[in-house]
């Protein structure tokens, strides 16, 4: 693979798939301190 | 207390989200527009899509639904009374998109049983159109039935509405919660093959090689936005629908993140998946990969059994993971889809979900009947090429335009999104929706109907084009507007208000 190739690769999972994992990521850490506020 | 099914849970209604919008198109369309709009390039309009058009989409879909409580004829005229055409319209769309969409999974299945054989042979081209579809000669000509095509379009209809009848929480959630995650473990296992055989390198090199003189033009950037319009299940009344279901403090904008991140994060999996293949098949063949890309009906009923039969071992187990991960992604989208006008005749009919479900989803599956037939696919290409451009995409717009416009809702919906959610929205939200969004689908619209009167789609014959292209868009646009004349009886209003929409 040429270089160009192997760094749009990489930018494409990074966003896209770093986007879904810090969704995912903030709805669970959000979530949960709602759950701490609700609790205390 | 309200008695409005819900989902039961956020993951759940995440998981029904993302099944609809990952579907077959994510398999079969992305790479091959991925690859002749710049390649790598191509994702920097794709990403400027998703985020100014896709994201801001869903969002407000999300939030009409979960707001005004119904289904999109009902939460559309809750903003506007009027704007409950727009939403009988969708439904409408929703409805002639099932019926062939259908058809297209039984194909699917047939398949996975025919890859455990290989029973396709040398000739993949002459098996589909020949041996299995047993193609009419002529466009417009119905012929017989296939039995090929029916049995296993039987079997769709009566697990779809086997899941419908389940209604939302132990139908619809449950479906899904099986279906998705196992449609990724498939895939993960056929793109992790698809990675170690020979050839891949150069397939992903085709794939994501920038052409950077590509991103100026002005057909990349409307690729862009169709895929993610396309590809994202808004403008037909799904979100709306599904969003309907949430608890009356679940959160909307980061679901609407996640739910766009996932479904392009499947399609960059596929991308993945399907160029390191077609590499592998180029080396096999000795030519380039150009000469091998394709998309749509070609690549997966074509390209892929000859693909299949070229692999070193376990040709059937593959074939069998690659139709089977196209009828678990069309499944998961085709559930959504007849959920659409089941959940709006319950509604506006004042039905019980058993009645909704069998009158609603089995006239779908009566109508799916003529994909069947030796002419199914001419009807099947050309439906489904007008409805999703003058259909999805128009409705789309209208809808667009009637919110931010026409009713000025777009502060309304925002307030609505920011008091339950984790991400507030700010003014970018409103410049999406209000500016980008409507001058990009206007302008695609513009060029689509530029394109088609001056040339007849597939070069089909005018009458044909005339009746099952234009006609049947047309057809989408006289029933939305039909059902929104038809009044409803004070006795049904009460009723239906009285009961909601009960499981």
């Amino acid at each position: 693979m040429e270089g160009s190739a192997v760094t749009m690769m990489i930018i494409g999972i990074v966003i896209i798939w770093g986007g879904l994992a810090a969704s995912i990521v903030n709805a669970v850490v959000k979530s949960r301190q709602k759950g701490t506020k609700s609790n205390s | 207390m309200e008695n409005r099914p819900q989902w039961g849970s956020r993951a759940g209604f995440i998981l029904a989200a993302a099944g609809s919008a990952i579907g077959l198109g994510n398999i079969w369309r992305f790479p091959a527009v991925a690859y002749e709009n710049g390649g790598g390039a191509f994702f920097f309009p794709y990403l400027f899509a998703l985020l100014t058009a896709g994201i801001p989409l869903l969002i407000m879909e999300y939030a009409i639904g979960h707001k005004n409580r119904a289904s999109a004829p009902g939460s559309l005229g809750k903003i506007n009374r009027r704007f409950s055409g727009i939403g009988w319209w969708q439904l409408a769309i929703s409805f002639i998109i099932s019926v062939y969409y259908a058809a297209v999974i039984a194909w699917a299945m047939a398949y996975a049983i025919f890859s455990l054989n290989l029973k396709w042979g040398n000739d993949t081209e002459g098996f589909l159109f020949g041996d299995y579809l047993k193609l009419a000669d002529t466009p417009g000509q119905l012929g017989g039935l296939v039995p090929g095509v029916l049995i296993p379009l039987i079997i769709v209809w009566l697990l779809a509405l086997l899941i419908l009848y389940g209604g939302v929480r132990k139908g619809i959630e449950v479906a899904n919660k099986i279906m998705l995650p196992t449609l990724l473990v498939l895939f993960l296992i056929l793109v992790i093959r698809a990675l170690t055989l020979d050839g891949a390198a150069e397939g992903l090199n085709a794939f994501f090689k920038p052409n950077w003189d590509m991103i100026l033009s002005g057909k990349v950037w409307v690729a862009a936005y169709g895929q993610i319009f396309f590809s994202l299940s808004i403008g037909f009344a799904i979100m709306v629908t599904y969003s309907s279901y949430l608890s009356k403090k679940s959160d909307i904008t980061n679901n609407a993140f996640i739910t766009g991140f996932a479904n392009s994060g499947f399609e960059l999996l596929a991308g993945i998946g399907v160029f390191s293949i077609l590499g592998f098949m180029a080396l096999q063949q000795g030519v380039g990969v150009d000469e091998v890309v394709g998309g749509g009906v070609g690549l997966a009923f074509v390209v892929f059994p000859q693909i299949i039969n070229q692999l070193p071992a376990l040709n059937g187990f593959f074939g069998f993971l690659f139709f089977g991960s196209l009828v678990l992604a069309g499944m998961t989208s085709l559930i959504s889809i007849v959920e659409t006008f089941v959940a709006g005749a319950q509604e506006r009919f004042n039905m019980t979900r058993t009645k909704s479900v069998l009158i609603g989803g089995g006239l779908a599956a009566i109508v799916s009947i003529l994909f069947a037939s030796n002419g199914g696919l001419y009807f099947l290409d050309v439906v489904d090429y007008f409805i999703n451009n003058f259909g999805v995409a128009l409705a789309g717009l209208i809808e667009v335009i009637a919110v931010a416009w026409i009713a000025r809702e777009l502060k309304n919906l925002q307030d609505h999104a920011n008091e339950i959610s984790d991400i507030k929205l700010g003014a970018w939200w409103k410049i999406c929706l209000g500016i980008i969004t409507p001058i990009v689908l206007g302008y695609m619209m513009f060029d689509n109907i530029k394109t088609n009167i001056t040339d007849n789609y597939g070069g089909y014959e005018t009458w044909f084009v005339s009746v099952y292209g234009w006609g049947i868009a047309a057809a989408a646009i006289i029933l939305g507007i039909v059902f929104a004349l038809v009044r409803r009886t004070p006795a049904n209003i009460q009723a239906s208000e009285a009961k909601e929409v009960s499981q």
